[in-house]
């Protein structure tokens, strides 16, 4: 396979989805290769193998124009370490740190080797996710501290904020450095919300493993369970019945409708339009309502499992969904005609939060707020998976980069996955709705690789011999968003920073683990 | 002027709030003799402050939908703030993220008595599918007192409103008393 100019040992692993492995002195030469073609490192994690004969593993998956590549080196269990990525794809900093604090794997000559996950649960030479960590319950909690980089000079000062918010979102630390309004420098801290999910996924059977990958963000419910089955289903060889296939796709567009219509309410809400908040929420609230009459509950949580789905839906519930759906693309229409009008609130979305194309496209900036920034990338538009290569996505982007461009994508996949859901009512063919998956005898892999609402969510499997989960890595896109909204608040006022928090939308719980 | 429009929508939509559930009082796993002095002068009014202890966010997405126009939690009286010092409920989710440990101890301290904590979701009230780990306390009542559990993976928001509603209901159930103030919208 031919990947920025050279030759790559890859393997199909799926549908455009590769494999390969590698020493890990060439790992450098690979995603350099993938950079100079304009690809993406997606995501960074480790492994421990000793327990199977080996050492540690790294494992990278990079967006290239081939598809999406899962590479792998293995790493001596003396000394496991591999060439620093992250002055070739800075948004593998923080994925680095993090894999030093679950596994002791360290990335060579890395400028940031902070703490990520690792606040003050467990020990600086202890490592969660090694097959000998013996803290399995909680240990007395250690004095915590992180050295935030400060901002020095005359009527500069720091506004530390959370890790509990004022509003109802997730815990995580904002520190802001700012003279009178104005933010020099924003700096996240996370793993408040770290759970030690990984460590949980460890021996568990395959039909529980779907319902903790569901809960990995669960806002995004609907695209992490599918990119687990899509892992297990591919690692097993098993084939999943094409009507499961089909409603996994319709759950994955009534969960991203959901999200978009509460975000377009809560940026409203932001600029103190709480009209815009009502309206939308009305509008959310009815959809999940109808959701959990036609599926049994309101974010189709555990609807889908490996192998297919485990709910279906008869010619009256088509018919309910299709009539909701044209009212709700009736209302946005109205609502959409508001927003554009209303003077406050284009004044405080337009050039707030701003992240340039350029930048997004070197530190990654992905999903919607990827497409905000002029990123075009849409895995249901360049790499389809069943069944969205027969339903011709349109995607929506914009090159502003700022609150008011996220606002418009969000309007713009809001009416496109309501045609989308119209359309894999009508198109879905008849039939099983899910298979028993193929038994496992050997170690085994897989990838599964979803564009959920937020962005593309990756879950890497291996199953063990004994057919239990023996390494689960879920992926959220937010790891790769997260900074950038460190990087769009420099030069605006605190005041904009829930506004700018929102538009982004990022998952805690994802990133955290 | 988009005023025009926003009034026709209003209008339009017309009214959507609907009649509050019951308190559901076998969700409480705890009374506190302080109930029927506090009640007495606030009704069922309660300033409730959340609390993510860790959660996946599920519960979040049901604590948002509440605050929606079909609850009209305004007209009940109940209403979410922003800091602990102004409350009367903390309102926790998550499996106890040992990372919050100490956030949540201080939010509780910092939170003026009397007051009740209403933990939500599987999570919350036993730990649910994380469990206890070394990263994870499991069920908020193995590090602050809990008043009531709120099960459900997220709970509805009704079942969310019948908890709330058990924290703050008399001792003996009785949750009609038509002259409590945070009625009076009905």
């Amino acid at each position: 396979m031919k990947i920025g100019g050279h030759d790559w040992p890859l393997e199909p692993f799926g549908k455009h989805i590769w494999r390969g492995r590698m020493e890990s002195g060439q790992l450098l030469a690979w995603v350099r290769a993938v950079r100079e073609e304009g690809g993406q490192l997606v995501a960074l994690w480790g492994s421990d193998d000793r327990h199977l004969d080996g050492g540690f593993g790294i494992h990278a998956a990079c967006l290239t124009s081939a598809g999406l590549v899962w590479m792998s080196s293995d790493l001596p269990a003396d000394a496991p370490r591999y060439p620093d990525l992250a002055h070739i794809f800075p948004q593998a900093g923080r994925m680095q740190r993090a894999v030093y604090d679950l596994l002791g794997i360290q990335a060579i000559d890395a400028v940031d080797t902070r703490k990520w996950l690792r606040h003050d649960a467990w020990a600086e030479n202890e490592f969660p996710l090694r097959r000998d960590f013996s803290g399995h319950s909680p240990a007395p909690l250690a004095h915590d501290t992180y050295p935030f980089i400060r901002v020095e000079g005359e009527g500069v000062h720091e506004i530390a904020v959370g890790p509990i918010h004022a509003g109802t979102i997730e815990p995580g630390h904002f520190r802001f450095s700012v003279i009178g309004e104005r933010v020099l420098r924003l700096e996240q801290r996370g793993g408040y919300a770290h759970k030690g999910t990984e460590k949980r996924f460890e021996g568990m059977d395959l039909a529980t493993g779907a319902r903790l990958a569901g809960r990995v963000s669960g806002d995004s419910h609907s695209a992490y369970v599918w990119a687990y089955c899509m892992a297990v289903e591919a690692a097993t060889a098993s084939t999943v019945p094409q009507r499961g296939i089909w409603m996994r796709a319709l759950f994955l567009e009534i969960e991203r409708i959901a999200n978009h219509l509460g975000d377009l309410g809560g940026l409203g809400n932001d600029v103190a339009l709480s009209f815009g908040l009502m309206q939308f929420w009305r509008l959310k609230e009815d959809w999940l309502r109808l959701a959990a009459r036609l599926f049994g509950h309101r974010y189709l949580f555990d609807c889908m499992v490996p192998g297919g789905v485990a709910v279906d839906i008869d010619d009256p519930g088509k018919a309910e969904l299709i009539g909701l759906s044209h009212r709700i693309e009736t209302e946005i229409r109205q609502l959409k005609a508001i927003y554009d009008e209303h003077a406050t609130l284009q004044d405080r979305f337009a050039h707030t939060g701003v992240c340039q194309p350029e930048l997004a496209a070197q530190l990654g900036l992905t999903g919607l707020a990827g497409r905000a920034s002029a990123q075009a990338w849409d895995a249901r538009v360049q790499f389809p998976q069943e069944p969205y290569e027969q339903l011709n996505v349109s995607m929506a982007t914009q090159r502003g980069g700022d609150v008011l461009a996220r606002a418009e994508v969000r309007f713009s996949e809001l009416h496109e996955s309501l045609r989308l859901v119209r359309d894999i009512l009508l198109r879905m063919p008849a039939g099983a709705l899910h298979a028993p998956l193929a038994a496992v005898s050997a170690s085994c892999e897989g990838l599964g690789w979803v564009e959920g609402w937020r962005g593309e969510v990756i879950v890497a499997v291996r199953i063990g011999r004994d057919g239990r989960l023996d390494r689960v890595h879920p992926h959220d896109p937010s790891w790769r968003n997260w900074p950038l909204v460190e990087v769009g608040m420099p030069g605006n006022i605190v005041a904009d920073f829930p506004l700018i928090n929102k538009s982004f939308n990022l998952s805690y719980s994802g990133p955290d683990l | 002027m988009p005023t025009p429009l926003i009034l026709y929508k209003i209008f339009k939509a017309g009214r959507v709030s609907e009649a509050p559930p019951e308190a559901d009082l076998s969700l409480r796993t705890r009374v506190q003799t302080l109930h029927a002095d506090i009640l007495k002068v606030f009704g069922q009014a309660v300033a409730i402050r959340h609390i993510d202890a860790g959660s996946c966010n599920g519960c979040e997405l049901e604590i948002h939908a509440l605050n929606g126009p079909h609850y009209n939690l305004d007209g009940r009286g109940v209403k979410f703030v922003a800091s602990p010092r102004h409350a009367d409920l903390l309102l926790v989710t998550g499996p106890l993220s040992r990372n919050m440990e100490t956030a949540l101890k201080r939010a509780y301290d910092a939170t003026p008595e009397p007051k009740w904590v209403v933990a939500m979701g599987d999570c919350g009230c036993s730990g649910g599918l994380f469990g206890e780990s070394y990263a994870t306390r499991g069920k908020v009542s193995s590090v602050i007192p809990v008043d009531v559990e709120v099960p459900g993976c997220p709970p509805t928001p009704i079942a969310l409103l019948q908890g709330i509603l058990a924290a703050v209901s008399p001792a003996g159930g009785n949750t009609t008393d038509p002259d409590a103030p945070g009625r009076a919208n009905e």
